[in-house]
């Protein structure tokens, strides 16, 4: 809880909005990369310019977007969409839960606002802006999550566009820079840790990748990201004397 | 410019169900002091997060047991390399975006 304190203590040198939203570039390829990805897929799933970029701006996951498309193709129950949706985004919740305990001085509004616009990479960029004890804001985490929303729905609106010409944007390798970036991420954060626990740390990652390989034969995927998740956050904490 | 109503109501419903889990821990934590085993359990999220996704990116899912997609898994390996010497976003996206073309183009 110290370090809480801390971020409250340092209020002359929080990060501005401006520095979220420069905080925000390195991730932008990936935004754009899949966010037009996720428009080609809307528009070949014959939904409208329209409703893909309603669905990006009102949904905003990458992943599920592309779980909807698929299953408003097959012609799936509404319900089963709402229920698959809601499982493949469960792992927000850890992402938020996460997040959340160094916003608490802010409005329920603010807190609201910042946790509506939650992603895989915002959290990246977030959790390691704090590993770094670099101070946070609500100001910056609003930067760098708009600046990531407003590029999400421009991509995807693009993709539904212009989807037809792009024939195949796997083949530039786009499609890695998410991969690529929380593998950056990773090492950022392991960079960060005391040396003497590296080895604690790395334990963990083999366990994680264990895990992910047998769940995945057992669940879908995204299953298995909480599952695994889960389960070896326990082990740490169980481990961790 | 066009609007199907039932897409219209499933854009609603996943809106509501993808919003729900992103805002009640920054509603409910707001009025609770975590206790500090939560708060160590917490600390261990980013990096069993992080490591999950990289395994999501290279398996490969289908009806029978397990597939590796050897590519995407080739690529990992020189753009970890470049992660852990240039400790930086930009540059580790854009050498692992070339990788990945490098990989797919020769394959």
């Amino acid at each position: 809880m110290n370090e809480l304190a801390n971020e409250i203590n340092s209020e002359e040198t929080l990060p501005t909005y401006l520095q979220g939203v420069k905080d925000c570039i390195p991730t932008l390829i990936g935004y754009i990369s899949i966010g037009i990805a996720a428009g080609i897929v809307g528009a070949s799933s014959n939904l409208s310019i329209l409703e893909v970029t309603l669905l990006s701006a009102l949904v905003y996951a990458g992943a599920s977007q592309f779980i909807i498309c698929a299953l408003l193709v097959s012609g799936s129950p509404i319900s089963v969409i709402l229920f698959t949706t809601f499982i493949v985004n469960l792992r927000n919740l850890l992402l938020s839960m996460t997040l959340a305990p160094h916003f608490t001085k802010y409005s329920l509004m603010k807190n609201i606002g910042i946790g509506a616009l939650v992603t895989d990479e915002s959290f990246g960029v977030a959790i390691n802006k704090i590993a770094k004890k670099e101070g946070m804001s609500a100001q910056w985490m609003n930067g760098l999550n708009v600046t990531a929303y407003i590029f999400w729905i421009l991509s995807c609106m693009l993709g539904a566009i212009f989807g037809k010409w792009i024939s195949n944007p796997e083949a530039f390798g786009l499609d890695f820079s998410l991969t690529a970036m929380f593998l950056a991420l990773l090492v950022l954060q392991l960079q960060n840790i005391d040396q003497g626990r590296l080895k604690f740390y790395l334990s963990l990652i083999v366990y994680v990748v264990l895990l992910m390989l047998v769940l995945c034969m057992l669940v879908p995927s995204y299953v298995a990201i909480i599952l695994s998740t889960i389960i070896v956050a326990t082990i740490g904490v169980v481990k961790d004397k | 410019m066009s609007i199907n109503l039932s897409v219209l109501l499933v854009i609603l419903g996943c809106a509501i169900v993808t919003f729900i889990p992103r805002i009640i821990p920054f509603i409910v934590i707001r009025n609770i002091e975590l206790p500090k085993i939560v708060v160590k359990w917490l600390s261990f999220i980013p990096i069993c997060i992080f490591a999950a996704l990289i395994v999501d990116s290279f398996i490969i899912e289908n009806e029978s047991l397990l597939s590796i997609d050897w590519s995407v898994l080739a690529a990992i390996i020189p753009t970890l390399i470049v992660a852990i010497w240039s400790k930086s976003l930009s540059v580790t996206v854009i050498v692992g975006i070339v990788c990945m073309a490098t990989v797919r183009f020769l394959f």
